[in-house]
């Protein structure tokens, strides 16, 4: 029971979360929020007794992603500031 | 008007569909026929105590090379259209704060071996070659933001990345020629459950994969550290 409580307010925040990667002016913000949900979902999968997903999503989802993201963000500013 | 109609028939479909979906669901009670054998056999016949790696990396082995091809073709192509002109003569960038530093030279090591440890352990813990490659990855994600200047050198990634995927290869072949078939793990004794060197060549394909991905990973965050602050027309 107490189990499944957890979970659901997880998903609640994930969910509050890919609104706010949507509707956020801030791109960083955005960026920054798509790697919560990631962290949010690795900790549900733990309860949901998949670990072996749960260390992908940790590793991949919310550090590799989010970086590689920040790289072409910072890019992307650059080369409009020339323009 | 007929756009906004056609996107409330749209979703209506959709729900409609995922309805029928839904109203149809019946949750099974037990594993079906390949999934038992899997639950059942799986731990005479691999010998791994964790049953997702003895499905990724003997059962399904062949599944597992495609997704480290795929990512490979991703590397290749990433660092191909990243091509940049005037690698090197790029601006030098302010130093890391102290507390970073400091963090990194006690950090760096101990999530290297996190990330060692996961891939030999792959058949006994949680986790394996992927998961531990990811984890070598963003060790390196650590020291470019904490040493900026550092320089850190293809050379020993590619070659890495290429004797792992060989060796890889080559031991699915030795499957074939010694064993019941490509990557099978019996090439090696299946040795005494639970330790270390048991489920024949699985730890070793498992460091394999993991030195791969990890070597293919870092290769792509590299990419994309080094076109920064470059100045080049291409992208």
């Amino acid at each position: 029971m107490i189990y499944s409580i957890i979970v659901l307010i997880l998903s609640l925040i994930m969910l509050v979360m890919a609104l706010v990667a949507i509707h956020h002016k801030s791109l960083q913000i955005a960026v920054i929020a798509s790697g919560i949900i990631s962290l949010f979902a690795s900790v549900v999968y733990i309860f949901l007794a998949a670990p072996d997903v749960a260390i992908t999503e940790a590793s991949i989802g919310s550090a590799l992603t989010v970086i590689i993201f920040f790289y072409v963000l910072n890019k992307i500013r650059h080369s409009d500031a020339k323009e | 008007m007929l756009r906004n109609s056609l996107r409330v028939i749209i979703i209506a479909a959709l729900g409609w569909i995922l309805f029928q979906v839904y109203s149809g669901y019946s949750s099974r009670d037990e594993l079906n026929e390949l999934a038992g054998y899997y639950a059942t056999e799986g731990l005479s016949e691999v010998g791994a105590a964790n049953l997702v790696t003895s499905v990724v990396v003997t059962y399904r082995g062949l599944d597992t090379l495609g997704e480290v091809t795929i990512l490979f073709l991703t590397a290749l192509i990433i660092g191909l259209m990243l091509k940049a002109e005037h690698r090197g003569d790029r601006t030098r960038l302010r130093e890391s704060s102290e507390f970073l530093v400091t963090a990194s030279h006690v950090l760096l090591p101990v999530i290297f071996m996190v990330g060692v440890y996961i891939f030999i352990n792959g058949h006994l813990t949680p986790g394996g070659g992927f998961q531990g490659g990811a984890i070598l990855a963003s060790t390196l994600i650590l020291m470019l933001l904490s040493f900026t200047n550092s320089k850190i050198s293809h050379k020993v990634l590619e070659i890495t990345e290429s004797v792992s995927g060989i060796s890889f290869i080559v031991l699915g072949i030795l499957g074939v020629i010694l064993a019941g078939g490509f990557l099978d793990n019996k090439i090696l004794p299946l040795g005494e459950f639970g330790k270390l060197f048991s489920a024949g060549a699985i730890p070793v394909i498992y460091s394999f994969i993991g030195l791969k991905v990890g070597a293919e990973l870092s290769t792509i965050i590299l990419e994309f550290n080094q076109i920064q602050g470059t100045d080049d027309k291409s992208l």
